[in-house]
């Protein structure tokens, strides 16, 4: 970027002799207003910098656009620059609405004189020159040492073993919906990686495995952040300056760059929020073209882009929320728009649906369909979910299994709760400790299989046999009185009036009696919830309650982790409060019965839309889960904005300089107070398209302040993103806005001049300065006096 | 001077009759028997205990909210002579003679009675008919659940009086800004809002959230005044000053006053006083400040010290070793270094004494004068008991096994050097020299050999570690957290040479001359991060429920069972009126939306505004200029959309912020916490049938057939609150069909005595 912009810089002052004369011409008031309309379509590329600043009063027709409150047109031949229009179809609905009589004029502001051929051709080629260095500078500084360290770093031992899950096809649990680590997964096994790795722990050496496919793909879609920036901010902005800017803020940052060089989510994350954005902008801008291809592309790529982010991770539904106020406020608009009949914003209504709800929606499922297609296997998340849903995964002992279908006493079964990670009904020959309510058998849950999970389910009031042949089968119906005896230890499952071992104001629930006879305490109701299979209890899918006979109380277990003694696993309790909690409802899992037919359990398999369902509750309760503990550090979001970087405290001190001057435009226009065109035209910028991103940022931090989970500092990322952006369109606004206050031409341009460069420049120093931090360190740690980095400890807090 | 003599002084009475009556009923169905149930009624076991810590004077912590709700109720212990003792342990115990019941209960009764003729004055503000406003007010009147929570020892009820203050005073000065703008009803009812806002959220801290909605209304209100361009820009200053002035800074002023007066209140110390810092303790009369009294201020080489861990979680305790060691192999066959264990220790002991000795030097005495240690000093810290040094070294900690093992050193193992290096941090200092104070000083002790951070880890040890908590070295220091802070809290020079004479010393208790205060603002805030960080510990109770559970009343608690008889207090709604309130509420929003988008159209049902300009808020349309001063004409008011918005907005507004916050709660919840919330749905009620009748019903014939279905419908309501009555009152025995009649619903848990 440096070396882009010194060019640049000697490219304008070339031309800057030419240009100036030209700029002198009008008195001063035009003078000074034509500084803001700097774009002008013959400039030659590479002199927007200058040119701008030097360009002679600005057409009638376009004059008349801008005095009603239209953004200037782009500048120095932006993407639309050739053609200058609304940026927003809204702003030329309201332009219109406002103006009234003034109507006439506005054909003059759409269609301005066509410039040269030949400069359109060149002022396209440096528009394209100038993404394509900003590209390439973002690839190269992504690239860059790609392959240091040569070994797992950080996350990667989570989202690297996640890509091999895919490549081995077993099943595994996250928190994370399933598309980033699919991606993950995929570029691995493009790239020839075979799943082999193990990604232990962070440190391990990768050895002769590829991992580079992997790290690749990541960085790829990080270095796209840049250019997609800078065409969001040149949309918004129509400037060059500010979107350079940009790019050179989100280049240098290395804190962005250390996120896009590894094996991570959040590079795919952000690549996802980026390109939403960017095309939510864009179609933004095709407004006054509705139902055109662009106009069409554009909003089903933004749609697109949605289902991306939120496949990715839950963090995606805040761009979803602000593309769905941007589309709310949008439609809006069109509705409160007379000459458009109803119909036809029916149609736009209709066209949204489809494309930023229906079409995501679809994207969304389908990722989870591949997910469960591809893991078909049995891995480390079975446990997670329920009975019925590991019947799918081969090498599950559910597996094209086939048990009796309908529970019938003397089956043998497992008990398993249905909350999640609760396990299954356990007991073992271990007594309860002294002075833990009654010394009598330990009953717990246990999350492994083991033959002490086995239970027997017998009548309350015989003893016989009931696998004897001579008895005829009978099921277990709901609402009848059961006992449960332990199949190892053979003692029933039994409660009383003594407080459980963990949560005091619940009952224990014990191992009782010789041979299966104890007495009343032993005697269960079974309760069927889901009463669709009629009276009878299947396995798998009815949904059980154990109410205790005598105290009435309900068995559940409290999810609290015993003491040693209890061997570290759950309690099981009697819960005298009756609501019905996923801790007090259970499942029949394993059935042994050979007086029964088998079924195979594929007819008990779970549909599809019962299987989103259902990891959807497990990914759900699984980031509910993820609290801190006390005494443990927490990241905490009011941390995040101040970082190790400069670039932080600039985007930092920009959001309140944005918000100082945009309640004061806001407060002036209010007041009625009379804008001259220019700062108008400014303000604009300022308010609609500095707003969007704002709200972006916004959206993207302040909703962590409610999160009660583990926040870690790299979940500020996407709402930086935003606030880069916004930094860029605000310098380049304040810097316009002093040079137009000035008298002189040639100070102003100076004054806009030396402030671009100045922080294009301060940027590229402080990447100079810190880059040591993104590529890795050598040498001792900062607190140590000899090391390199010991002068840019600034601040005591910070740790390298 | 003289001019007032001039005119004959004349009073001009403006009685309005409808008020008076309202007040009366009201008052008459909150009072009635107010101390019938003299014994303890559900929450009133809670509150009760902070009325006798206040008439005690003794300090306590309640996170739930902040003080101004109990001290209301503790000032009617106080106007009927309550000495506060009285246990207050169960639901059900009989008051003993001393507990005055009547005026305990009085003032929750009287702003429980006053909400009723507010209701009616809101909607009268609000631009509404009389006929519409006596319907809230008699809605309010025969609501069970209102009847029952205002007729006790609880908070609800305040807090809706003052939140209906709050939206009344704020509508009354929104309508007299146009007319007489700066007079003294217009302060008055502004600071009044400001006042009630406080008030509220000094009741419960759920009263913020109608606060914000006042300030929203308030700040939308102010915005149409920016855009007033008839105003000059020093006036429209005036008024933005005035009204931040009195919505932002009196009430907190307001709310820094309640502390105030509660620290004033409650100057003694306590049980709840462990959870509070050292230096707080301090502060209170007794307790600590008794052993700290006159303790030396500066911490110097050679003095006996007590360390407190900050943060205090799981429970407070102070850096202790004693004579065992760590076991050699762990379960789970880690080793250790064999060394003696060195924990944290929830109660006061000898062995909590340790030494701050200077690495260069023998003594463990203080010289003459005192060298006081400062921050950065490297110090070496001596357990009292055992003389034995403060060591921390590679070997991984008992339960925590990221973090180094903290020991004291026993030289026995060669092949382990001693590592008592520490260097001090103080966190919360001024300078880089500052010198190290008992209590006030917070400091983190930094390993010079491995920069490891002494830290509470907050993890119980096993049998071997005699259940006291483990003490870690924590490598990994990025940032700052309070397990890793300790302060002095009980501080000595020490004298004696001798280990024996040493010993002895320890044992004695501290000698006393100063005593220290801390400013009321860190007490404040203190006492705030305290109060909202306090978590309760149980999140499961026989009678919660989940907000869901409350719109359809699908939910009920039962407050108190006579004794002997199946007389009881159950805490139901009246049916018909939550049935109807939300139906209402269901048929404005709808409403709302069909309105908004017709009017998106140019379609406007309801015109912009009525002609009568003294109903509406008159701030939204100041700059029509056609409204010229009409005060006092009655004009049978129009419908106007600004008004029906603005009725939305307070009353949908006030249900929503009072209910759906309650979604993201994680405490155990209650149907009462829905009674704020139902407040505003009831007021909202009359609006939707005013409209429903006066612009919906068309023919005369339709408005007279509705106005004979709404009074069917309020006589079915008037019934249901009787059928509900003796549950409410808790004055009649039921028979147990009769009980079993009442439970219309599965859910409905009310109690049947079987006999």
């Amino acid at each position: 970027m440096l070396c882009a912009t010194s060019r640049l810089l000697a490219a304008g002052t070339a031309t800057a002799p030419p240009a100036q004369p030209r700029g002198r011409g009008p008195g001063a008031r035009c003078r000074r207003r034509e500084l803001h309309f700097p774009g002008h379509p013959e400039l030659p590329p590479g002199d927007f910098l200058l040119g701008r600043l030097a360009r002679p009063s600005v057409p009638a027709g376009r004059r008349v656009a801008l005095r009603r409150g239209r953004m200037p047109p782009a500048v120095g031949g932006g993407p639309a620059g050739s053609e200058p229009r609304p940026r927003r179809g809204r702003a030329g609905v309201e332009g219109a609405r406002a103006v009234g009589p003034d109507v006439g004029a506005e054909p003059a502001a759409r269609s301005p004189k066509r410039p040269a051929r030949g400069s359109r051709c060149t002022e396209a080629a440096g528009r394209w020159t100038l993404l394509t260095l900003v590209t390439l500078l973002s690839f190269a500084t992504r690239f860059h040492r790609l392959d240091e360290p040569r070994h797992i770093c950080w996350d990667e031992t989570h989202f690297g073993k996640m890509g091999s899950y895919y490549i081995n096809r077993t099943f595994f649990f996250d928190v994370h919906p399933p598309l980033g680590k699919m991606l993950i997964g995929l570029a691995g096994y493009l790239s020839g990686y075979d799943g082999t790795f193990l990604f232990q722990k962070p440190g391990d050496k990768y050895e002769h495995h590829n991992y580079m496919g992997m790290r690749g793909f990541c960085a790829f879609l990080g270095s796209l952040l840049v250019p997609f920036a800078y065409l969001t901010v040149l949309e918004l902005s129509k400037s060059f300056p500010a979107a350079l800017l940009t790019a050179a803020l989100l280049t240098f940052d290395t804190g962005c760059l250390t996120l896009s060089q590894y094996i991570l989510l959040d590079p795919i994350l952000m690549f996802f929020i980026m390109a939403a954005m960017l095309s939510m902008v864009k179609y933004n801008s095709c407004a006054n073209r509705p139902f055109s291809a662009p106009w069409w592309f554009w909003l089903s790529l933004t749609g697109i882009n949605l289902a991306g982010a939120l496949g990715v991770k839950f963090v995606g539904l805040f761009i979803i929320l602000q593309v769905g106020w941007n589309t709310i406020s949008d439609l809006w608009h069109l509705f409160g728009d007379l000459s458009l009949s109803v119909v036809t914003v029916g149609k736009h209504l209709t066209a949204r649906i489809l494309c930023l709800i229906a079409l995501p929606l679809t994207l969304y499922t389908a990722t989870y369909a591949i997910h469960f297609m591809v893991l078909n296997k049995s891995g480390p998340g079975d446990g997670f979910f329920s009975s019925a849903f590991q019947a799918r995964l081969s090498g599950n002992n559910l597996h094209n299994a086939s048990i009796p279908e309908h529970l019938a006493y003397g089956s043998v079964i497992t008990v398993k709760n249905l909350r999640m990670a609760i396990g299954y009904l356990h007991s073992h020959r271990h007594l309860y400790p002294e002075g833990i309510g009654a010394r009598q058998q330990q009953v717990t849950t246990y999350l492994h299989k083991d033959y002490n999970n086995l239970w027997i389910i017998k009548k309350h009031n015989t003893n016989a046999d009931p696998l004897d042949p001579s008895i005829p089968v009978e099921f277990v119906r709901h609402g009848d009185i059961v006992r449960l005896e332990h199949k190892e230890t053979s003692r029933n499952l039994h409660s009383h009036y003594h407080e459980a071992p963990l949560t005091r104001k619940h009952y224990q629930v014990t191992g009782y009696g010789i041979n299966g006879t104890g007495d009343s305490n032993d005697f269960w109701r079974i309760e069927v919830i889901n009463r669709k299979f009629g009276n009878r209890i299947k396995v798998l899918r009815s949904r059980i309650r154990l109410i205790h006979l005598v105290t009435g109380c309900v068995l559940g277990s409290s999810g609290k982790v015993l003491p040693k003694w209890g061997w570290e696993q759950l309690e099981v309790t009697c819960t005298p409060y009756l609501k019905e909690t996923l801790n007090s409802i259970w499942n029949v899992e394993d059935h042994i019965n050979p007086k029964l037919p088998n079924i195979s359990l594929d007819v008990l398999q779970p549909t599809f839309p019962e299987i989103l369902l259902e990891s959807h509750m497990v990914m759900i309760r699984g980031n509910n889960g993820l609290k801190p503990k006390d005494n443990e550090f927490t990241s905490k979001p009011w941390h995040w904005p101040i970082n190790y970087q400069v670039i932080w405290w600039l985007n930092l001190l920009s959001i309140a300089l944005y918000l100082l001057l945009g309640s004061i435009i806001a407060v002036a226009v209010q007041r009625g107070t009379h804008l001259p065109a220019e700062v108008e035209g400014l303000s604009q910028v300022l308010l609609q398209g500095g707003g969007q991103l704002l709200l972006g940022w916004m959206l993207h931090y302040f909703p962590f302040f409610l999160m009660g989970r583990i926040l870690y500092f790299h979940h500020y990322f996407p709402a930086m993103l935003f606030s880069s952006m916004l930094t860029g369109i605000l310098w380049d606004t304040l810097l316009r806005l002093c040079a137009w206050s000035l008298a002189s031409s040639f100070l102003a341009r100076g004054v806009y001049m030396v402030g671009i460069l100045s922080l294009l420049l301060g940027t590229a120093y402080s990447f100079y300065l810190f880059h040591p931090l993104a590529y890795g360190m050598v040498g001792p740690l900062a607190q140590d006096p000899g090391s390199p980095m010991a002068g840019l400890r600034w601040l005591e807090s910070w740790d390298f | 001077m003289l001019g007032f003599l001039k005119r004959p002084v004349v009073v001009t009475a403006d009685i309005n009759l409808n008020v008076v009556a309202l007040t009366a009923v009201g008052l008459l169905s909150r009072l009635w028997h107010l101390a019938y149930p003299r014994a303890v009624v559900f929450d009133e076991v809670y509150y009760g205990q902070y009325i006798s810590f206040y008439m005690k004077r003794i300090f306590f912590l309640d996170g739930s909210g902040p003080p101004f709700g109990h001290m209301l109720l503790a000032l009617g212990g106080y106007l009927g002579g309550f000495d506060g003792n009285f246990l207050w342990n169960r639901i059900g115990a009989e008051y003993s003679s001393n507990v005055p019941v009547w005026s305990l209960r009085l003032l929750p009764a009287l702003t429980g009675a006053f909400s009723i003729p507010m209701a009616y004055q809101i909607l009268l503000e609000l631009g509404f008919s009389h006929c519409a406003a006596m319907g809230a007010a008699l809605l309010m009147l025969i609501e069970n659940a209102l009847i029952t929570q205002s007729r006790l020892m609880l908070l609800e009820s305040v807090l809706i009086f003052f939140n209906l203050l709050a939206v009344l005073s704020y509508l009354k000065f929104s309508n007299s800004q146009k007319h007489r703008p700066f007079s003294l009803s217009w302060w008055f009812w502004l600071m009044l809002t400001g006042v009630a806002c406080s008030c509220a959220v000094g009741v419960k801290y759920m009263g913020i959230f109608t606060y914000l909605l006042v300030l929203a209304v308030a700040s939308v209100h102010a915005w149409h005044l920016i855009g007033d361009q008839t105003l000059s820009n020093v006036c429209v200053l005036c008024h933005l000053l005035a009204r931040a002035a009195a919505l932002l800074v009196i009430p907190t002023l307001m709310y820094l006053l309640f502390f105030y007066v509660h620290l004033i209140l409650v100057y003694r110390s306590g049980p709840h006083d462990q959870i509070m810092s050292s230096a707080f303790q301090a502060s209170l009369e007794g307790g600590l400040a008794r052993i700290t009294q006159g303790q030396p201020l500066e911490v110097a080489y050679g003095s006996q010290v007590t360390l407190k861990n900050v943060f205090g979680k799981p429970v407070p305790c102070w850096l202790h070793s004693h004579q065992s060691t760590y076991p050699m192999i762990y379960e789970n066959g880690r080793g250790s270094s064999h060394q003696q264990q060195v924990t944290c220790y929830p109660f006061k002991d000898v062995n909590n004494w340790w030494i701050v000795k200077d690495p260069g030097r023998h003594q463990l005495v203080v010289n003459n004068p005192p060298r006081p240690v400062r921050h950065g000093d490297v110090v070496q810290l001596v357990h009292g008991m055992t003389t034995r040094f403060l060591n921390t070294h590679d070997v991984a900690a008992p339960l925590s096994p990221h973090s180094q093992e903290v020991s004291c050193y026993v030289d026995y193992n060669i092949s382990m050097p001693s590592q008592n290096l520490w260097r001090l941090d103080i966190v919360n200092r001024e300078s880089d020299t500052e010198v190290w104070k008992t209590i006030l000083s917070e400091v983190r002790l930094v390993h010079v050999n491995t920069s490891a951070v002494l830290k509470l880890s907050g993890a119980h040890l096993p049998d071997w570690g005699f259940q006291q908590l483990e003490v870690v070295g924590e490598k990994l220091s990025r940032g700052y957290h309070e397990s890793m802070v300790w302060n002095v809290e009980e501080h000595r020079y020490g004298k004696s040479q001798e280990q024996k004479e040493r010993e002895l010393e320890l044992h004695s208790p501290a000698q006393m001359d100063v005593s220290r205060n801390l400013s009321f603002m860190a007490r404040f805030l203190e006492l705030q991060w305290r109060m909202l960080t306090a978590k309760s510990d149980d999140s499961e109770h026989k009678y919660s429920s989940s907000p869901l559970d409350w719109v359809t009343l699908d939910t009920s608690i039962a407050y108190w069972l006579h004794p002997r008889t199946s007389a009881q207090i159950h805490l139901l709604g009246n049916i018909v009126i939550w049935a109807s309130a939300s139906l209402a509420m269901v048929v404005y929003v709808l409403l709302f939306f069909w309105y908004l988008l017709r009017r998106r159209r140019s379609i406007c049902d309801i015109p912009e505004e009525t002609k009568c300009c003294r109903c509406i808020p008159t701030l939204l349309e100041a700059s029509s200029g056609k409204c010229k001063d009409q005060a006092g004409i009655a004009v049978t008011p129009g419908y106007s959309w600004l008004r029906w918005v603005l009725a939305g907005a307070l009353c949908a507004g006030g249900w929503a912020v009072n209910y759906l916050p309650f979604f993201m709660m994680e405490k155990t919840l209650f149907l009462y916490h829905y009674l704020p919330a139902l407040t505003f749905q009831i007021l909202l009620l009359p609006v939707v049938l005013q409209h429903v009748s006066d612009h919906l019903c068309r023919s005369q014939l339709l408005r007279s057939l509705f106005s004979a279905l709404v009074v069917a419908w309020y006589s079915c309501a008037c019934h249901v609150f009787n059928t509900l009555r003796p549950l409410t009152y808790g004055d009649k025995s039921l028979s147990p069909s009769e009980l079993k009649a009442l439970r219309w619903k599965d859910s409905w848990d009310i109690l049947i005595r079987k006999h």
